[in-house]
C-alpha cells in the first residue's frame, strides 16, 4: 500500500432505507475526495459531514477494534473501517463502490442492521459464559500458557457480524447457530477453566441447527476481518465432540465424518453412494445392509430423485466408484499416515504461528492441541 | 416510567462493573448506553491492566509508581485504594473468564510498562480491554435476569429535584426516537471521556465528553481538566493508538539520526519512562528538528527488535493496525508515530466511592476524576481505575438506595429537552454545519492545548471555543427523521463537548507551572507551594467557568523531584 498517493475522487453508491418515510430502499450516490489508502468508513463520513447528516452508519473507533461498522462492500462483507477506497474500487464492476447493510439481518436504516434479532440473539444460544471449575481458586486458576494463547484467536472477535451477514447455511436455514456464535462457543470449549465442555458439546452436537450444519463454504474465513476464522473453530469443535469425546449425536454428524474420511483414505476421493449407508449403518462395506441405513436411503429418495431430475447428479458417476491413478491414492494415503502417526494434534492458530506465509516450514510451530482425549 | 434503585449511565468497564456490583448487592439495577456495550472505548485498551499480582511485589510499590507518575497531584488516598484493591480484581476478572495469558508455570505472566519499577501488567495479548469488557458483557448476559439493558440510548440531561439532588435522566431511544423519563435512586455515570475535542485523537468518535458535561451542567465541579495524556506511540498517518505494549515488549524510539533519544530524557527507564515525559521528549526532537517521515513530523518506532515470534503472540493487534492502516510490517522495519492525544485526566469530581458532591450522582472511569491519575496516568492503570472505582460506586449506590424510597419525576426536563431536539432539527441552513465547527474545535485544541502550552495560545484557543459556543447555536443538521437520527444527537454531542473544551482551555490557563501533562514554555518548572493544589471548575451560565481550588491529598509520599 503506498500512503502517498495524493486524494482523488471517489463515488460511493449507498443503498439507503428510511424507515420513517414508508418508501423501499433505493440508490443514493456521493463523491468524496481523499487519499486511495483512506478508509470506505472514511469516505461515507466525508459524505455525512459534507453533503447529507442523515446517511446512517454505526461507527466508533475507526480502527477495526469495536465492530460497529460491519457492511457489504461491492458483494462482500467486512468492516468499512478496514477496507481501503483502493481496495473497493478495484473490486467494482462500474468505478462506483457500492456500500450495503450487512445480510441476513433485517435493516433498521440506512447501513444500520438489527443485530440484536440475530446475531446476539445466537450468541445467547450458546451459554456465553465462564461456568468456571470448583472449587474456584483463591489466586488464578493454573493452567498451560498455550492453552490461553489459544482462546485468544476467539476471544479477539469483535462481534462485527460480518461472517453472519454472509453465512451461507444461516442463508437456507435461519436457524443455524451460525459462525459468530460457534467462534465464541470454542472459546470455553477450548478454555481449560470451563467445567462444561462435555455438557457444550453435546448440546452443539445434538442440536440439528448446531456444529453439524455448517457446510465448509469458508465465506465466514473470507469475511472475517480479525483473523478468527469462524469455520475453524467449528472444525475444532467437531473433532472435539467426535474424536474426543466420542458424541455420537442424533444428527449423525459424527458418523458421517468418519466415513467421509475413511472413504477418501481408501479410494483417494469421495464415493457418494457409500456415504449415506456408511453413515448410518457402521463405518463399513456392510453398513449399507443394516435397518437404520435402508430407512434413512428410502426417506431419502425423493430428495435423491429431484437431484437426478435436475442434474445435480449423474447416477452411473455417483454409483461407481472413482478411479483415480494407483500413485495419487497412495500419495493420499501417506497424508493420512502422516498425520495419523503424530502423538499430538496440530492446529494451525494465527496467534501462534501467524499467517500461512509466516510459516518457515509447514508444521514447525504449529500449535499443539493439549484438549482432553 | 422505568425506574431503578441505581442506573448507570455508561457500558464499558466502569459501567459494566458497576452494574454487576451494584445487582450483586440486591437491588434493581438497569445500564444505559448510546452504543452496544462491546462497542464502548474501554475495548480499545490494548496493552493491560496493573496489579501488584507478583509474589515478589507490592501494592505500595504501585502505588508510589502511580504517585510519582501523577507528577504528585494524584490523592494518595484514592491511589492507595486503587493500587491495594487491584490483586483481587485481577483475580475475580480471571475467575469469571478473562484469558490473561500465562507464564511457563502456568500462572498470569506480567509485562513491563512504562513507568512502572517492576513487570506489573497482566494482559491478553494486546486486545486486554476488548477481553474484559467482552467478559463482562458475557456476564451482563448471564445476569440478564437482575440487570436491564438499555442499548442504544442517548442520554440528554441528568435529573435534579428542588433539594439538588440526582433522581434520573431523560434519554432518547436512538432506535425509535422516543424521549423517555428515567427514575433512579442513584446515577452512576460511567460514559468515558472526551478525545473527540482534539483532533486527531486515539479516541473514538463516541467520546465526546457527555457525561463530563452533563455533570458540569448539574453543578457539579470539573477537576484537573488541563491534564490531557499525549500518548508517545499513536501512528503519524491518523493518530491510531500503538500500545505501550510494545515498548513493554522491548520496542525502541528512534531519531532521524537513528539515536536512542531517550538516553538523554530518561536514562533509566528509556523508552519506559512515564508517558507525558516520552511525549515531550519526541515532540523535542521534532521541533528541534529530527523528527521523520513527511515533513519530520514524526518518530520511528522499532519493534523489529522484539522476536518476531513474541510479537504475533502479543502484538498482533499492532501488526494488523500496522498492515492496515500504515502499510508497514512491523515485524521487519519500524513504524512512524507521534504523540497523540489520548486520555483526560480530569473530569467529574468524585470521592473514593465514586460520589459526586450532588447526592445521588457517581461517576466513575475516564469521566471521573477521583484523582488516581493527577498530572499523568500511566500505562494501564486505566482499566484498573475503571474496575476499581466502577465495582465501589456500584456497590456504594446500592447501599444508599437500600434506605431510601423511589424518587419522583414530572416531565419537565424531558419536554425541555424534546423542545430542544425540535428546534435543532428545525434551524434554518444558514448558519454552520455541525461538522464544520467540531473539526475546527479539534483543530485548535490540538495545536494550543497539546503537548507544549503557552499563555498566548492558550487565551487564542479560549476565544475560538467561546466563538464557537456562540456559532453552535445555529448549527444546522440535515437529518428530519426520528429512527437512528445521528445527526441531531451529533449537536448535542458538540455542546457538550465545547463546555467541556472551555473548562480544559479554562484550568490550562490558570495553572501556571508545568507538571505531569501540563508543560507551560512560559512556565517550564513545576512550582510545588504555589500550584500542588486541584483546580476546579463550575458552571458560571453562560459565562466563562468559575475556578476554585481543592488540596490534594498526601499520606505517605512528600513531593520530591521527578526523574526517570
Amino acid at each position: 500500500m503506498d500512503t502517498r498517493k495524493p486524494a482523488q475522487d471517489f463515488t460511493l453508491r449507498i443503498r439507503r432505507y428510511d424507515p420513517d418515510s414508508g418508501e423501499a430502499p433505493y440508490w443514493d450516490e456521493h463523491t468524496v475526495t481523499l487519499e486511495p489508502h483512506r478508509s470506505v468508513l472514511e469516505g461515507l463520513l466525508q459524505a455525512k459531514a459534507k453533503y447529507d447528516g442523515s446517511i446512517g452508519v454505526r461507527c466508533s473507533c475507526r480502527a477495526a477494534i469495536c465492530g460497529s461498522c460491519g457492511v457489504r462492500i461491492n458483494d462482500k462483507p467486512g468492516l468499512a473501517c478496514h477496507t481501503h477506497l483502493e481496495e473497493a474500487l478495484k473490486r467494482s464492476k462500474d468505478g462506483k463502490i457500492t456500500v450495503e447493510p450487512m445480510g441476513n439481518m433485517p435493516v433498521i436504516k440506512d447501513l444500520i442492521v438489527d443485530m440484536d434479532a440475530v446475531h446476539w440473539k445466537k450468541i445467547n444460544r450458546v451459554t456465553p459464559w465462564l461456568i468456571g471449575k470448583t472449587p474456584v481458586p483463591e489466586r488464578e486458576y493454573v493452567v498451560d500458557r498455550v492453552s490461553m494463547v489459544d482462546v485468544t484467536q476467539t476471544m479477539a472477535c469483535i462481534q462485527c457480524g460480518a461472517c453472519v451477514s454472509d453465512c451461507l447455511s444461516m442463508e437456507v436455514d435461519p436457524g443455524f447457530i451460525g459462525p459468530a456464535a460457534l467462534a465464541k462457543a470454542y472459546r470455553f470449549v477450548g478454555d481449560p477453566r470451563d467445567a462444561e465442555q462435555q455438557q457444550r458439546l453435546k448440546d452443539l452436537a445434538e442440536d440439528p441447527n448446531g456444529i453439524y450444519n455448517c457446510t465448509h463454504c469458508f465465506k465466514c474465513v473470507e469475511a472475517c476481518p480479525k483473523g478468527v476464522a469462524p469455520m475453524n473453530q467449528i472444525m475444532r469443535l467437531r473433532r472435539r465432540a467426535g474424536s474426543d469425546h466420542h458424541i455420537d449425536d442424533r444428527n449423525n454428524g459424527h458418523r458421517h465424518e468418519a466415513a467421509f474420511v475413511t472413504l477418501v483414505k481408501q479410494g483417494g476421493l469421495l464415493h457418494e453412494a457409500e456415504l449415506l449407508p456408511r453413515s448410518y449403518g457402521g463405518d463399513s462395506w456392510f453398513g449399507k445392509f443394516a435397518p437404520k441405513a435402508g430407512a434413512e436411503l428410502v426417506s431419502s429418495l425423493p430428495v435423491i430423485t429431484k437431484a437426478v431430475l435436475r442434474r445435480k447428479v449423474n447416477p452411473k458417476l455417483a454409483l461407481v466408484p472413482h478411479k483415480i491413478p494407483k500413485q495419487d491414492v497412495k500419495a493420499v494415503r501417506e497424508i493420512f499416515d502422516t498425520i495419523g502417526s503424530r502423538e499430538e494434534r496440530y492446529e494451525l492458530n494465527l496467534y501462534v504461528v501467524g499467517d500461512d506465509k509466516d510459516l518457515e516450514q509447514p508444521v514447525a510451530g504449529a500449535v499443539e492441541d493439549r484438549s482432553t482425549t | 416510567m422505568p425506574s431503578h434503585d441505581v442506573l448507570i449511565i455508561g457500558a464499558g468497564l466502569a459501567g459494566q462493573r458497576a452494574a454487576l456490583a451494584a445487582a450483586q448487592a440486591g437491588v434493581t439495577v438497569a445500564i444505559m448506553s448510546k452504543v452496544h456495550p462491546v462497542r464502548s472505548h474501554s475495548v480499545a485498551a490494548a496493552g493491560g491492566i496493573n496489579a501488584a499480582v507478583s509474589v515478589t511485589d507490592d501494592w505500595r510499590s504501585h502505588a508510589y509508581d502511580t504517585v510519582k507518575g501523577s507528577d504528585f497531584l494524584g490523592d494518595q488516598d484514592a491511589i492507595e485504594v486503587m493500587c491495594s484493591e487491584a490483586p483481587a480484581e485481577v483475580m475475580h476478572l480471571e475467575h469469571i473468564g478473562v484469558t490473561f495469558h500465562r507464564n511457563d508455570d502456568g500462572l498470569l505472566d506480567l509485562r513491563a510498562f512504562g513507568g512502572a519499577s517492576v513487570k506489573r501488567t497482566a494482559y491478553v495479548a494486546d486486545i486486554t480491554g476488548q477481553a474484559i469488557l467482552h467478559v463482562l458483557y458475557e456476564q451482563l448476559m448471564k445476569h440478564s435476569d437482575t440487570v436491564d439493558r438499555y442499548e442504544e440510548w442517548f442520554t440528554t440531561s441528568l435529573i435534579l429535584d428542588d433539594e439538588g439532588t440526582c433522581t434520573g435522566c431523560v434519554a432518547r431511544n436512538i432506535r425509535t426516537g422516543d424521549m423517555e423519563v428515567f427514575t433512579a435512586k442513584n446515577v452512576i455515570l460511567a460514559s468515558g471521556g472526551a478525545g473527540q475535542i482534539w483532533k486527531p485523537s486515539t479516541n473514538a468518535l463516541i467520546c465526546t465528553a457527555d457525561g463530563i458535561t452533563q455533570a458540569y451542567r448539574a453543578g457539579v465541579p470539573l477537576m484537573d481538566m488541563e491534564m490531557i495524556q499525549y500518548h508517545p506511540t499513536t501512528l503519524l498517518e491518523n493518530g491510531f493508538l500503538i500500545t505501550e505494549g510494545a515498548r513493554g515488549e522491548g520496542a525502541h524510539l528512534l531519531n532521524s539520526e537513528g539515536e536512542r533519544f531517550m538516553e538523554k530524557y530518561a536514562p533509566n527507564k528509556m523508552e519506559l519512562a512515564s508517558r507525558d515525559v516520552v511525549s515531550r521528549a519526541e515532540q523535542t526532537e521534532i521541533n528541534e528538528g529530527r523528527g521523520v517521515g513527511e515533513d519530520g513530523a514524526g518518530i520511528y518506532l522499532d519493534i523489529t527488535v522484539v522476536p518476531k515470534k513474541r510479537t504475533l503472540e502479543a502484538l498482533r493487534e499492532i501488526v494488523n493496525i500496522g498492515k492496515d492502516f500504515a502499510g508497514v510490517d512491523i515485524t521487519k522495519e519500524p513504524i512512524l508515530i507521534r504523540p497523540g492525544q489520548h486520555y483526560i485526566m480530569g473530569g467529574v469530581k468524585t470521592d473514593v466511592d465514586g460520589a459526586t458532591p450532588v447526592p445521588g450522582l457517581y461517576a466513575a472511569g475516564e469521566v471521573a476524576c477521583v484523582s488516581v491519575h493527577g498530572g499523568n496516568r500511566l500505562g494501564a492503570n486505566s482499566l484498573l481505575d475503571t474496575l476499581i472505582f466502577g465495582r465501589r460506586s456500584g456497590e456504594h449506590a446500592a447501599e444508599r438506595a437500600k434506605s431510601m424510597t423511589m424518587p419522583t419525576n414530572d416531565r419537565t426536563q424531558l419536554l425541555k429537552d424534546e423542545a430542544e431536539i425540535k428546534e435543532i432539527i428545525g434551524r434554518p441552513k444558514t448558519g454552520r454545519r455541525v461538522s464544520e465547527i467540531k473539526d475546527e474545535l479539534g483543530t485548535v485544541m490540538n495545536r494550543y492545548v497539546a503537548v507544549f502550552r503557552d499563555e498566548a495560545g492558550l487565551q487564542h484557543a479560549h476565544e475560538v471555543v467561546r466563538r464557537l459556543k456562540e456559532e453552535a447555536k445555529s448549527a444546522y443538521i440535515d437529518d428530519q427523521g426520528t429512527v437512528f437520527n445521528q445527526d441531531v444527537l451529533g449537536a448535542i454531542e458538540l455542546g457538550y463537548m465545547l463546555d467541556a473544551a472551555e473548562c480544559c482551555v479554562v484550568a490550562a490557563l490558570e495553572r501556571k507551572e508545568s507538571r505531569g501533562a501540563q508543560f507551560r514554555t512560559d512556565f517550564p518548572e513545576r512550582n510545588d507551594d504555589e500550584w500542588q493544589k486541584h483546580i476546579n471548575t463550575s458552571i458560571n451560565g453562560d459565562d466563562v467557568p468559575t475556578i476554585h481550588y481543592s488540596p490534594v491529598t498526601i499520606t505517605q509520599w512528600q513531593p520530591e523531584e521527578r526523574k526517570y
